[in-house]
């Protein structure tokens, strides 16, 4: 289970913030190329981002590179300068298709050194053909790992008002969380833009997590630790998990075929829930016992 | 000579006389009295408004060789230093010693004056800008004194800093010398670092562009210590007084790093009812105010005292019931004024009040943390706040010693590599703050526990706090910056770094290019 709470951006053509990216723990860092970097600039950010990737020590933080859209000649060059290099993953802006993810893993494949560990991809969701096409998407190439989501470029294609409670957006983020579910990847929720709102950041996240999300995008390093402490584990949450995984061992040294905790029945799928809670419970350090 | 601490100082040094070794932070004891100004009378009738500093300069009357005092409380902004040494020059001066607080980019005059041979000596506690480079480039034949905030107020009253005539810039003053400044177009709030000039100056001038009418009060400067009064146009310009420094910064590195010193000072244990706190303004020292604040919030703790210079935060946190009190020597914004004037839980108090060590204990010893900074920190905590890397002098202790050492928990704050430079090194360049009085270094890569304090380290290590030790943080630093190359220094002292007991913890040396 790769931990994914929080994926923050940093700006590829800003030297400052690539050499210390590393420091916020960040479940993962995510090098733009895209968005943050002007369209005269973008040689420049992919040779610093390479550079970055081959020398600045990301701690434990997943290394992510945006890349620019697949519809542009600037992705060909991106995924040839920057997988050699050794990111964990390329995150493919603007997926419209299964065929974006395709066309992309061949160009990552064909960079690929040998001997290489695969470069996962992850595709950010932010059209509504991209939306309609998401399971295809998750389910296209067995190097896709995760769906991610882009409320702004969304709410902008569909013309809807964008608020901070998010409405309009919350057909759009079920639908993902499905699409990522069904194929078996993880699914990243957009990141919440106002930077000095931490109450709203909190609140947006909560519903996130609420709706099945791994984890969200984060455009501020000062946003890394709010998230991280909605995605953890609550102390409740833990023992609520341990008290289901002791019930259910107890249930099958009796041979008993039904158990109840706090007077609720536990079945197969509370049971995974439960456990995927104690997974990254020891995995954060939370639990000692479930380290062992 | 070789003191305490390691530092190569010279023993004699002209126009101060035998030089003291920095012994250890509280191995010094003092052995004289206080020194005594010349007691001074004022006859009923006579008036002590002058038309002019002219006149006041005739009348003292000003000679050469003395030494004119001056306080820092307008920072950029002050006028009355370059305004007082013109005079002196316009009137064929020489060989004059200027005490000031501070010295700012304001002042560069000054550098004119040096040349000319009307300042031919320099005591301060900090000094930026033009003059300080003119400094360290050898334009003084002697030694520039710096001083902690609290040595300067120790060499007064002991005698050491012999002070003829103290200019006091004066935000309002009446006729009869009395003086505040909470009002007026300069008003600066605290005038603390101008009390031990107004008490041991044999004559004091009060400088001021607000003349209110008798009695003023409250008073700060009280008209039993002031000789004349000047009224001129201008003392100085409000906009470089009012600093500006006291937004929290939005750099995530130093966000990071106040956060994580914050952390620092929960774990340590200090942080409950009666907590007592200083911290500076701007970059990250503010931003762990902030921090502490939240924490104080969600824990419904209320400190007894804030100490230091003061900001509007610190003022909202008075306001807010965080902290009972504020003791105040020196005000950064508005706000600062405005509290002082109004609030009796803010309280001003001076330079040895603050920090001196020689009296019968003064404010830092009863503080429980003090936020600092550092220009560079060696793997022995020895800070150095005086000269960048280039050798030049751009700062000085002003309170950074004097807080370090009587705080119980001293909290250094830097960014682990400041532009292209690691920040630790085998060896500072100057020593201003020896390593036994700081207790944390906190960077953006982790966060080291002088050796001295086993019991911190394991109250953080028990907090989950990303510790190591100095040497492996210098280590990562230079792994990624490499290893500076040492700058080439001359072999002239042109400054030497006074402790705040009065020994010599280290000497700067000429800039030679």
């Amino acid at each position: 289970m790769t931990i994914r709470r929080s994926m923050l951006f940093i700006p590829g053509n800003n030297p400052g913030m690539l050499q210390n990216g590393g420091v916020f723990c960040a479940d993962a860092v995510i090098l733009d190329l895209e968005d943050a970097v002007a369209p005269l600039e973008k040689d420049a950010a992919r040779l610093l981002v390479a550079a970055a990737l081959a020398s600045v020590d990301y701690g434990g933080s997943e290394k992510v590179v945006r890349i620019n859209p697949l519809d542009t000649a600037m992705a060909a060059d991106d995924i040839r300068a920057i997988v050699p290099c050794g990111p964990d993953a390329l995150l493919l802006p603007k997926v419209q298709g299964a065929k974006d993810v395709e066309a992309a893993a061949a160009l990552v494949a064909a960079a690929e050194r040998p001997g290489q560990k695969p470069v996962k991809l992850m595709a950010l969701i932010e059209t509504p053909r991209g939306l309609a096409e998401a399971y295809a998407v998750a389910a296209a190439d067995e190097r896709l790992t995760a769906l991610a989501f882009g409320a702004e470029d969304y709410t902008a294609g569909l013309g809807a008002i964008r608020t901070k409670e998010g409405t309009e957006i919350l057909a759009a983020r079920s639908l993902l969380v499905n699409a990522a579910a069904a194929a078996g990847v993880d699914a990243i929720d957009t990141p919440f833009t106002d930077t000095n709102d931490e109450e709203g950041l909190t609140r947006d996240t909560t519903l996130a997590k609420q709706l099945g999300f791994r984890g969200k995008l984060c455009i501020n390093p000062r946003q890394v630790d709010a998230v991280h402490a909605v995605f953890d584990p609550s102390a409740a949450e833990i023992g609520w998990a341990e008290r289901v995984v002791r019930a259910i061992r107890r249930a099958e040294e009796q041979g008993s075929g039904v158990v109840a905790v706090d007077g609720k029945m536990v079945d197969a799928p509370i049971v995974s829930r439960a456990e995927r809670i104690l997974q990254l419970a020891a995995l954060l350090g939370l639990r000692e016992e479930a380290g062992r | 000579m070789i003191n305490a601490i390691g530092r190569e100082i010279p023993a004699h040094v002209e126009g101060y006389g035998k030089v003291t070794p920095f012994a250890g932070a509280f191995a010094t004891e003092p052995d004289m009295p206080r020194r005594a100004p010349a007691v001074k009378w004022a006859r009923p009738g006579a008036a002590k408004l002058a038309t002019g500093l002219e006149e006041v300069f005739r009348a003292i009357p000003v000679r050469d060789g003395m030494t004119l005092s001056f306080h820092h409380h307008f920072r950029n902004g002050d006028g009355v230093v370059n305004l007082v040494l013109a005079t002196a020059a316009k009137l064929g001066l020489k060989d004059l010693k200027v005490a000031a607080s501070s010295i700012f980019p304001v002042h560069a005059p000054l550098v004119e004056h040096f040349k000319a041979g009307v300042v031919t000596a320099l005591d301060t506690n900090y000094m930026s800008g033009p003059v300080a480079e003119a400094v360290s480039r050898g334009a003084l034949a002697k030694p520039v004194i710096l001083r902690t905030h609290g040595g300067r107020a120790r060499a007064i009253e002991c005698g050491q800093l012999k002070i003829d005539v103290a200019f006091i810039a004066a935000p309002s003053a009446d006729e009869y010398g009395n003086v505040n400044g909470i009002a007026g177009p300069t008003a600066c709030g605290s005038l603390g670092y101008a009390y031990p000039d107004a008490e041991y100056a044999d004559k004091v001038v009060a400088v001021t562009d607000n003349l209110a009418a008798y009695p003023l009060t409250p008073v700060s400067i009280p008209q039993t210590r002031v000789d004349y009064v000047v009224k001129v146009d201008k003392i100085g310009d409000p906009k470089g007084i009012v600093s500006g420094t006291t937004r929290i910064t939005k750099d995530p590195v130093q966000l990071k790093i106040a956060d994580t010193a914050a952390k620092v000072v929960q774990a340590s244990g200090l942080l409950k009812n009666g907590f007592s706190f200083q911290t500076g303004a701007g970059g990250a020292s503010l931003a762990v105010a902030h921090f502490v604040r939240q924490m104080m919030v969600a824990g419904g703790i209320t400190g007894s005292f804030a100490l230091g210079g003061i900001t509007g935060y610190l003022v909202a946190m008075l306001e807010e019931g965080l902290f009972e009190k504020i003791i105040d020597v020196q005000g950064f914004d508005l706000e600062a004024v405005r509290s002082l004037a109004a609030n009796p839980n803010h309280v001003e108090v001076g330079a040895g009040f603050y920090a001196n060590p020689f009296n019968s204990g003064c404010v830092v010893n009863m503080l429980d943390c003090v936020i600092l900074g550092a220009t560079e920190i060696d793997t022995a905590f020895n800070v150095n706040v005086v000269t960048g890397s280039d050798g030049m002098i751009m700062g000085g202790s002003g309170g950074h010693s004097d807080a370090a050492a009587g705080a119980k928990l001293t909290v250094v704050v830097a960014n682990l590599l400041r532009g292209r430079l690691p920040i630790i090194m085998d060896k500072v360049l100057t020593a201003t703050t020896p390593g036994e009085t700081v207790d944390v270094l906190v960077t953006e890569r982790g966060v080291a526990v002088n050796p001295r304090r086993g019991d911190l380290k394991e109250k953080l290590a028990a907090a989950g706090l990303p510790l190591k030790e100095i040497g492996e943080l210098k280590r990562l630093a230079e792994a990624i910056a490499g290893v500076p190359q040492p700058v080439k220094l001359g072999d002239r002292t042109v400054a030497l770094v006074e402790y705040r007991d009065g020994t010599v913890i280290d000497a700067v040396r000429q800039v030679v290019r």
